[in-house]
């Protein structure tokens, strides 16, 4: 909210007003209000490793985070840029490998990736789109600078969240809104079926649109359900669906019928046993049968992962350049690829002062944030690292900016990201601003909310 | 609307009814029990596993035939599929997968239900206390019955709900009648002595019809009346007949039309309760008329489930 002369930013001022009038008890008796309409309304996610997969909210903050509409826009450009050259990278791999015929990109870094899938090999998809969502993670550092953390393009959760936020902050604060013009994020799901159905088989008039879940017990399920209500298309699981020749159906009361676009929130593996896993319970037999033929698309498209994975996003800037023949408008974060021994010896010498992820990993587990650290853990991962160099990436730790947050005693500064959502179908759109991660321990920098992590309105104002 | 929806709808309601008719039979139990000869005593206690087709299942736990043991089997056993606990656990579920196709408040209605019926210990149950507890059951059935009647659009979720509610109350006030059997044959004219009528009395309260059955009949209780009006008697909601109405009504509203097989079952059942007449059913064989119908409706509930709601 500051500049680094310690002046409250200007966007920010409205908030900063209103905070030093607004008496702590009223404020406070409205985190309540927010907390029991949460709960009423059941939006809550699961944790892994929770007995009982016990429900919990994700702590809501009610001090918006607030972006000027001038960096907005410039962040959009960027990003709008970024997923345009993923989707084109992904068409590449999967069709004439031109970037890593020109030796942009090593050829094992996208053929022996785990996330590569060879059986997408010579698939044209509508639009040649792979990644119809993308969630871009963003942070602010202290110089001012948006960087790009991670690009997220398999199933990006967390936009239900975004919504509802709004839609409670509108609820708590109405006169907040009143003095400042907040741009709106509301029609996010019209957005998404839209992109959907752009992304449907093109000889299809009047595609049939259904979200796939992994069902009730997933940690995301709320969400599934969430925009599968507000596109007013069906939530389906796995058994809901067969496929007959090569044309995927519903199962109805009113017997079969036809699905020709799916939102998929199961990762590849598990979308078709014939084709991936054979154990899984989650897919349905045939599905990607049809997928090849034509007859269905799938967003996101099989076979993402390799352009998400944290070893490929050194290699994004330089996609940029390849495909776009543009200079990268949002930079990346400095990353050290433990696998090549210079990198690896470095990160070993200056461990304490990184941030080490797993190339596969998400959700904020099996990483080590180095200044956090015990010597202990510093210890016990120098070992992992040596372990299976391969499996690791490193970054520095950076100057995070903060946001005034509420914690136990009264009003502080924590760190946050962002999350803007990308829709790619016949062009590039999305709604202004995203998901705001905020790490409500302090110092902490990570946010995830299965680590401890809460969610902020996000408000990109004129 | 999904099969698989469609399935949880059905069963959603179908478990809420039976926990409310299994606290109804507890309850008619808990006063019978007090009643009679020893060995009229031990019949009458019997009398919910039979209705129950239970009896097999208890005894092979080796517990005795006490109204203790009875209770803990029938309303708070987790490991019995069809006690209360367990109904209101398996409604909560159901609903919990639909939660998004049916409204708020009959998700918040199961819910609560269930956090409440995991508070209940067993030394509530004993006693007055039981009976409120089987009244709370009663309440919260009828509680969630009425929400869903006053919250629902009405389409395939509202079909479905009504299907299950009916068809599994059709089911249980045919049992409930044919434990008389059981306990003693009837026949046409007997009236049967004191003890007689308080069993007849506390079958009709079972059903919430004794009121009915005097405001109707204005008459003692005969037992051809009593199988007249919980089968036959369309006025009364929870007679065969009623319930084959609101089941035809549902069916009728259905979409599709690949289902013949089921619709065509359920009207002929409608039909046939149209145009009974009692003193031909009780020259049959009462029981051997209500097995017929319970085997009916078993088979009507397989046609539905296979037409409309996935055999899974």
């Amino acid at each position: 909210m500051r500049a680094a002369n310690g002046k409250v930013r200007p966007h920010f001022g409205p908030i900063a007003e209103w905070l030093a009038k607004t008496p702590a008890k009223r404020v406070a008796e409205k985190r309540r209000e927010a907390d029991l309409l949460f709960h009423r309304v059941g939006i809550t996610f699961a944790v892994y490793g929770d007995e009982a997969g016990a429900e919990r909210l994700i702590p809501f903050d009610t001090i918006p985070r607030v972006i000027p509409k001038t960096e907005w826009d410039e962040l959009a450009k960027g990003l709008a840029q970024r997923a345009n050259a993923l989707n084109r990278f992904l068409e590449d791999i999967y069709h004439g490998q031109a970037i890593i015929k020109a030796g942009v990109i090593p050829p094992e870094q996208v053929l022996k990736n785990p996330g590569y899938q060879k059986e997408m090999r010579g698939i044209d998809l509508p639009n040649g789109i792979y990644s119809s969502i993308a969630g871009i993670d963003l942070v602010r550092h202290s110089d001012g600078k948006y960087y790009v953390l991670e690009d997220n393009l398999r199933t990006p959760s967390g936009v239900s969240y975004m919504i509802e936020n709004r839609k409670m902050m509108m609820r708590l604060f109405p006169e907040l809104f009143e003095r400042q013009t907040v741009l709106p994020v509301e029609h996010y799901p019209a957005m998404l079926l839209e992109t959907l159905r752009a992304g449907a088989p093109p000889r299809v008039r009047d595609p049939m649109v259904a979200v796939l879940t992994p069902g009730q017990h997933n940690s995301a399920y709320f969400e599934h359900a969430f925009l599968a209500q507000q596109m007013g298309v069906e939530l389906v699981e796995g058994p809901d669906l067969f496929v007959k020749d090569n044309t995927v159906y519903m199962r109805t009361t009113s017997g079969r019928q036809r699905v020709d676009a799916i939102y998929r929130r199961i990762d590849d593996a598990y979308l078709d046993p014939k084709a991936f896993r054979k154990d899984s319970m989650l897919g349905v037999p045939g599905l990607f049968a049809a997928y090849r033929a034509g007859n269905l698309s799938l967003a996101n498209a099989v076979g993402t992962g390799v352009a998400d994975d944290k070893s490929t996003y050194p290699f994004v800037p330089e996609m940029i350049r390849f495909y776009l023949k543009e200079e990268p408008i949002l930079a990346n974060v400095p990353t050290w690829q433990c696998r090549d021994p210079k990198d690896l010896a470095h990160v070993l010498e200056n461990l304490a002062e990184m941030v080490v992820k797993e190339v596969q990993g998400s959700g904020g587990y099996g990483m080590l944030v180095g200044p956090a650290a015990t010597p202990k853990e510093l210890t016990a991962f120098r070992k992992l690292l040596k372990a299976n160099p391969a499996n690791y990436i490193a970054q520095p730790t950076l100057s995070l900016s903060t946001c005034p947050t509420f914690v136990q005693r009264g009003v502080a500064p924590r760190h946050v990201d962002l999350r803007p959502y990308v829709l790619s179908g016949k062009e590039v759109k999305m709604v202004p601003g995203g998901l705001t991660r905020v790490a409500l321990k302090e110092g902490s920098l990570v946010v995830n909310s299965s680590q401890g992590g809460g969610t902020k309105d996000t408000w990109v104002v004129e | 609307m999904l099969s698989r929806v469609a399935d949880r709808i059905y069963w959603m309601s179908r478990q809420m009814e039976r926990a409310e008719n299994m606290a109804r039979i507890l309850g008619v139990t808990s006063t019978m029990v007090l009643f009679g000869t020893k060995e009229t005593r031990e019949q009458n206690l019997l009398a919910p596993l039979t209705i129950t087709d239970s009896g097999e299942r208890y005894f092979s736990q080796k517990k005795p035939a006490t109204l203790r043991g009875l209770v803990d089997f029938l309303a708070l056993d987790p490991e019995n599929p069809s006690s209360i606990y367990s109904c209101l656990r398996l409604a909560r579920e159901n609903a919990h997968a639909v939660r998004w196709q049916i409204t708020s408040e009959m998700w918040e209605t199961l819910n609560a239900t269930w956090i409440e019926m995991k508070r209940v210990r067993r030394a509530d149950l004993v006693g007055a206390a039981a009976t409120d507890f089987f009244d709370w059951v009663k309440e919260r059935s009828h509680l969630f019955r009425g929400v869903t009647y006053g919250t629902i659009v009405r389409g395939e979720a509202f079909n479905f709900s009504r299907l299950g509610t009916f068809l599994e109350r059709a089911d249980n006030t045919a049992r409930i009648l044919d434990v008389k059997y059981h306990v003693r044959l009837p026949s046409v004219e007997d009236v049967g002595g004191a003890l007689d009528h308080y069993q007849w009395t506390a079958l009709l309260r079972s059903v919430s019809s004794f009121e009915t059955y005097r405001a109707l009949y204005r008459d003692q209780i005969y037992p051809i009346k009593v199988a007249q009006l919980l089968i036959l008697e369309r006025r009364m909601p929870r007679s065969l007949a009623a319930c084959f109405e609101q089941v035809t009504q549902a069916m009728e509203r259905l979409q599709g039309q690949h289902d013949r097989a089921a619709r065509r079952l359920a009207g002929e059942i409608f039909v046939r309760l149209t145009h009974a007449d009692i003193e031909e059913i009780f020259q049959g064989g009462l029981h051997e008329y209500l097995t017929e119908c319970i085997a009916d409706m078993h088979e009507l509930g397989g046609r539905i489930q296979k037409a409309y709601l996935g055999t899974a």
